[in-house]
């Protein structure tokens, strides 16, 4: 195994009263894919907002390679820039084009050089396919399009690891491959990740490990197969069979 | 402790009269403001028509009385009424007539963007379960409307309080006045009054204010 | 209408205009930087700070300019600060205009989503960072609209200056009527000169209310 780059311990969570992550303990090893999985409301969101320190929490530690993550303390950028985050809603900056959008973390936070960023820059969007749209504004793009600029525009900032927030959630039926594709790319290029999704297949395609969420509490972690052909739990059995569809009429 | 000049508000009758000449200003905003709001609906209502005729007339009347400073009407009535008709109008009559115009396109603008704001479909939900048009209006179009519109009459009759102390400039008695008697009258006794006077007065405006804004900003709240 | 007579005093009223303009424009001016940053006190709910904006901006909005004016000019020479008449339209102006101005941005603030901020910070820009390159040009441009109807609504408002004793367009107009009882004259030339001042800026309001309003970032 390989080394561990974020460490997850006694994680704690409340809105108010309402305990929304429960003790909550993983950790992930560098180039590992983790695919969380669970009914909607169970805190899947949460857990990624907090890893990125866009949530305060009520208890336990977030560690990525030994430096803890602290909501609200000074070298949360810096940190932060080691974790690239893409969400559901788009969430492209629309008065930037989509070169712009790239271009603005690298050049503001890191302080690099316009050329050498814009650089990378389409040579991603060329391996997303995009390398056109670079002049486009957000606006002028479908939804599976600025996904795929906005996964470019975390790339771009070289993040140690990605967290993916249900990225396919918003995004009519035929977009959603293109997005899933420029992901499995990552995997094969050996990006540590934790995704939050609800498309089973491309979880099981795409995960070295499935964690099963459910009221704030990890209730199962197994690899993909075991998971999806035979989960240890009644409540992940029942959650799967959401999925599938009986006919309603005998032939 | 600097002489703040405060202790004028309490000799003799001043701060009475300090609260008459108030009552002035509100009475004349109160007055304007009851006559708007009916003419400002009927020149919202009109001004949705269709006819380009009418949609001219009551656009440029509604331009020119927002764009023009509240002071330079009441210039235009005061003065102008003289000059043109030869006839001398009181300070508030031509102060009632100023705002109450102003406020009807003021109102008549708020009766029109409410009307408009409407969404299409609002009506077409309503002919698709059946409703004739007028109990669309009735039950669907008009309470939405009203909803829009409370707060922001509410509104108007702040910005119409705070206007009213222009009348000062064409002469009314009114409670920037009063103040300045108050101040002049005892400016050998009580070389500082103009501090306290004119803080009092400015508090007076901000009491009356306050809440009627604050009761705005609820409503809006609570409808919005 | 008596044209020899508007003719004469024409340069007295471009003159009065002037001044208005100028004064105008140097309390908008410091309206603006009050109010920027007193809607990025509210947006970042800034402890303390925040309590004194919000009891200024209901200060400032539930008072009648003329009376703001009255107490700057002739109350607190009282308490030892001395304001000539300039300044005091200057400040009487920036004093109201401050909070018409933080309220437009404030609403410009938060008709950005707070993904927009969430987002920013997350490709590990620093606050200020996402505040100057994110939140603020997407701000401003909402609340465009309503900063142009506050610069209109302020330039308006300057109506009463002559009560400070400034010589702007109310002052001559009072001053030629009551001096020659050329009424319709002096009325006219007022009406005239406040339309040059204000129709610009109101046919550009519009313009650019239609083009926010039908488009967006990129066309």
């Amino acid at each position: 195994m390989n080394e561990e780059l974020l460490k997850v311990e006694h994680l704690t969570k409340k809105f108010e009263d309402n305990v929304v992550l429960d003790d909550i303990s993983f950790t992930v090893h560098k180039g590992e894919v983790i695919v969380i999985v669970g009914p909607s409301g169970c805190g899947k969101s949460t857990m990624l907002r907090c890893i990125n320190a866009l949530e305060p929490v009520q208890g336990g530690r977030i560690t990525i390679d030994g430096d803890e993550i602290v909501y609200g303390s000074k070298n949360l950028s810096s940190l932060r820039q080691k974790i690239g985050m893409v969400f559901q809603s788009y969430d492209l900056f629309p008065h930037l084009n989509v070169l712009d959008n790239i271009l603005l973390a690298p050049m503001k936070a890191q302080k690099r050089k316009k050329d050498e960023v814009a650089k990378e820059a389409v040579e991603l969007l060329e391996r997303v396919g995009l390398r056109d749209k670079a002049k486009s504004f957000p606006r002028q793009l479908s939804g599976g399009q600025k996904q795929r600029v906005a996964i470019v525009r975390a790339l771009c900032m070289h993040p140690e690891m990605m967290l993916f927030d249900e990225v396919t959630a918003a995004l009519d039926p035929e977009m959603v491959r293109e997005v899933l594709d420029v992901i499995l790319g990552l995997a094969k290029g050996g990006m540590t990740m934790i995704i939050v999704t609800h498309e089973m297949q491309f979880a099981r395609a795409v995960a070295d490990r499935v964690l099963f969420l459910e009221n704030g509490s990890i209730i199962e972690d197994s690899e993909p197969d075991t998971f999806f052909e035979s989960p240890k739990t009644e409540r992940a059995k029942e959650f799967l069979n959401i999925f599938n569809f009986e006919r309603s009429k005998e032939k | 402790m600097p002489d703040l000049g405060l202790d004028v508000l309490f000799k003799g009758k001043n701060m009475i009269r300090l609260l008459g000449g108030l009552w002035v200003a509100v009475k004349i905003s109160l007055i304007s403001v009851a006559i708007s709001i009916p003419l400002g609906i009927l020149l919202g209502i009109v001004m949705t028509s269709k006819n380009p005729i009418i949609k001219a007339v009551t656009r440029v009347y509604l331009e020119f009385i927002r764009i023009m400073p509240q002071l330079v009407l009441l210039f235009i009535v005061f003065f102008g009424s003289t000059s043109a008709f030869g006839i001398n109008i009181s300070g508030e009559l031509a102060s009632v007539i100023v705002f109450t115009v102003w406020g009807t396109a003021e109102m008549g603008d708020l009766v029109r963007g409410a009307l408009i704001s409407i969404p299409k479909h609002q009506y077409e939900s309503s002919a698709a379960l059946a409703l004739t048009p007028a109990k669309t209006y009735i039950y669907v179009i008009i309470p939405q409307t009203v909803r829009r519109l409370i707060p922001l009459s509410i509104n108007l009759i702040t910005r119409m309080i705070k206007t009213t102390s222009l009348i000062l400039m064409i002469g009314v008695v009114e409670v920037l006045k009063v103040a300045q008697q108050i101040i002049e009258a005892n400016r050998m006794s009580s070389p500082n009054a103009a501090f306290g006077v004119y803080l009092t007065v400015l508090l007076m405006y901000f009491i009356i204010c306050w809440p009627i804004s604050m009761l705005a900003k609820r409503l809006e709240k609570k409808w919005g | 209408m008596n044209w020899d007579f508007i003719w004469k005093y024409l340069p007295l009223y471009e003159k009065a205009a002037l001044l208005t303009v100028r004064i105008g424009w140097a309390g908008i001016a410091l309206a603006i930087i009050i109010g920027i940053l007193c809607a990025i006190v509210l947006y970042f709910r800034i402890a303390v700070l925040r309590r004194i904006v919000s009891v200024y901006i209901e200060i400032s909005r539930n008072t009648p300019l003329l009376i703001q004016l009255f107490f700057i000019y002739y109350a607190l020479p009282k308490v030892g600060i001395p304001i000539t008449p300039e300044v005091c339209g200057v400040a009487g102006l920036a004093f109201l205009g401050g909070s018409y101005m933080a309220e437009a941005f404030r609403s410009g603030l938060e008709a950005i989503e707070p993904i927009q901020m969430e987002s920013a910070l997350s490709l590990g820009l620093e606050k200020s960072q996402a505040l100057r390159y994110v939140i603020m040009p997407q701000a401003v441009s909402v609340s465009v609209p309503a900063f142009v109807a506050n610069v209109i609504f302020l330039l308006k408002e300057t109506s009463v200056f002559s009560a400070v004793s400034l010589m702007d367009l109310m002052f001559t107009a009072k001053d030629l009527i009551g001096l020659y009882y050329k009424t319709t004259e002096s009325l006219f030339l007022l009406v005239v000169f406040y339309l040059i001042i204000l129709l610009p800026i109101s046919i550009l309001g519009s313009i650019l209310e239609r083009r926010l309003r039908h488009a967006g970032f990129g066309s």
